[in-house]
């Protein structure tokens, strides 16, 4: 029963906290109307989401937030750095192949947003099967070691988190 | 316009604005300077998102300590722009590797099935 | 200083929508242009958010949280369209 209602909670707790954020002050009408929109979006939405994505452990999803945010202004640095001083000849772009050893969706799409968020990464597309991403380095010699930072520094903690 | 709120908050918030401004300007060289369209693609996804950041917390902090009063719009921007941006480099670098890439410029994918724009997904509707 | 950082800020992202300009003219391909068109979308939405600060009024952000709603889809679309042909199947 609770769950023909709330078929999502965690996205009805989101759209609450979202439409309070958009309103931009706290009154006990906007909280109502939150809620009703929280519930009544996930409710008729539900068809289109029919498997609930697992999430834990929310102290590791900060601790995973802090590490890709601090990446992001480092990436910044490197690609500031790389763009502004160093001649076009001598940048030397290459495509790499990422062997994945996540399996749930969610957990490969927060992986190819964080690799296009962090150093000088794009991700470009997923091998058919899903066992795979290629990624663009924007300056690199050593695709081996990509690899192995990503894997370390994000794959493990996102198995972590969604598996 | 406003009154002074103390020298330590403007020196703060015109640090996070100067900060801003310059990612910016990086983002607009790179899209200017690099040659190659997959090399542009770096400059306006990292520099501009973190550009509008320092924007926008610069401007937080200026209702914050200035107006005195809590605003979460800027949060929201952030959040949307952070969620968004990869996705729409994606889209851009699919965009131009089926225009201009064939099957042999990339690296094997190291599995049975090759890369998903050029190959079909094994026992799936060909469409996906 | 706050004014002289804004005059700053502004100018750079002057700078950066002319840059966009000029890529969206002279792009060799589609990808490129939509390229150039997402990245004026994102300095724009700077832009906007530095004249709110510059007035202090608050109401640009409404306006410039739906110019990133309605600039995200434009660029999904503009890529889908260039990918398949068709934006909704």
């Amino acid at each position: 029963m609770l769950r023909r209602a709330l078929p999502h909670p965690l996205l009805t707790l989101i759209l609450t906290i979202v439409w309070m954020m958009l309103v931009n002050k706290v009154t006990l009408g906007h909280l109502f109307l939150g809620v009703v929109l929280g519930v009544v979006i996930p409710g008729l939405t539900a068809p289109y989401w029919p498997n609930r994505p697992k999430l834990g452990r929310p102290l590791k999803m900060a601790e995973y937030a802090t590490i890709v945010l601090w990446d992001i202004i480092r990436a910044n640095v490197t690609v500031a750095r790389i763009v502004l001083f160093k001649p076009v000849v001598d940048i030397h772009s290459q495509w790499v192949a990422l062997p994945l050893d996540l399996t749930s969706p969610e957990a490969i799409t927060a992986l190819a947003g964080t690799i296009t968020m962090t150093p000088g990464t794009v991700s470009a597309t997923l091998s058919s099967d899903g066992g795979a991403l290629l990624i663009h380095c924007l300056h690199n010699d050593d695709p081996d070691a990509v690899c192995r930072e990503i894997k370390h520094r994000y794959e493990r903690r996102l198995k972590e988190i969604f598996e | 316009m406003y009154q002074s709120p103390g020298l330590l908050a403007e020196i703060v918030i015109s640090l996070f604005l100067v900060i801003g401004g310059l990612f910016g300007l990086v983002g607009a060289i790179g899209l200017l300077k690099l040659k190659d369209t997959m090399q542009r693609l770096h400059a306006p996804t990292k520099a501009t998102t973190l550009g509008v950041g320092g924007c926008l917390i610069g401007s937080m902090l200026y209702y914050l300590l200035i107006d005195g009063r809590v605003s979460f719009h800027e949060l929201l921007i952030a959040l949307f722009l952070f969620l968004t941006a990869p996705i729409t480099a994606n889209f851009i670098a699919k965009t131009w590797m089926t225009a201009n890439l064939r099957k042999e410029d990339l690296p094997p994918s190291g599995r049975p099935h090759g890369w998903a724009i050029y190959d079909d997904p094994p026992g799936g509707d060909p469409r996906d | 200083m706050i004014t002289y950082a804004l005059i700053f800020a502004m100018a750079c992202y002057g700078f950066g929508l002319l840059a966009t300009l000029w890529k969206l003219v002279t792009g060799p391909q589609a990808a490129d242009r939509i390229m150039a068109l997402d990245t004026m979308v994102i300095n724009f939405i700077a832009l906007m958010v530095l004249y709110g600060v510059w007035q202090g009024t608050p109401i640009y952000f409404e306006a410039s949280m739906l110019i990133a709603m309605v600039g995200f889809v434009s660029t999904v679309a503009f890529c889908r369209f260039v990918l398949r042909g068709n934006i909704i199947e």
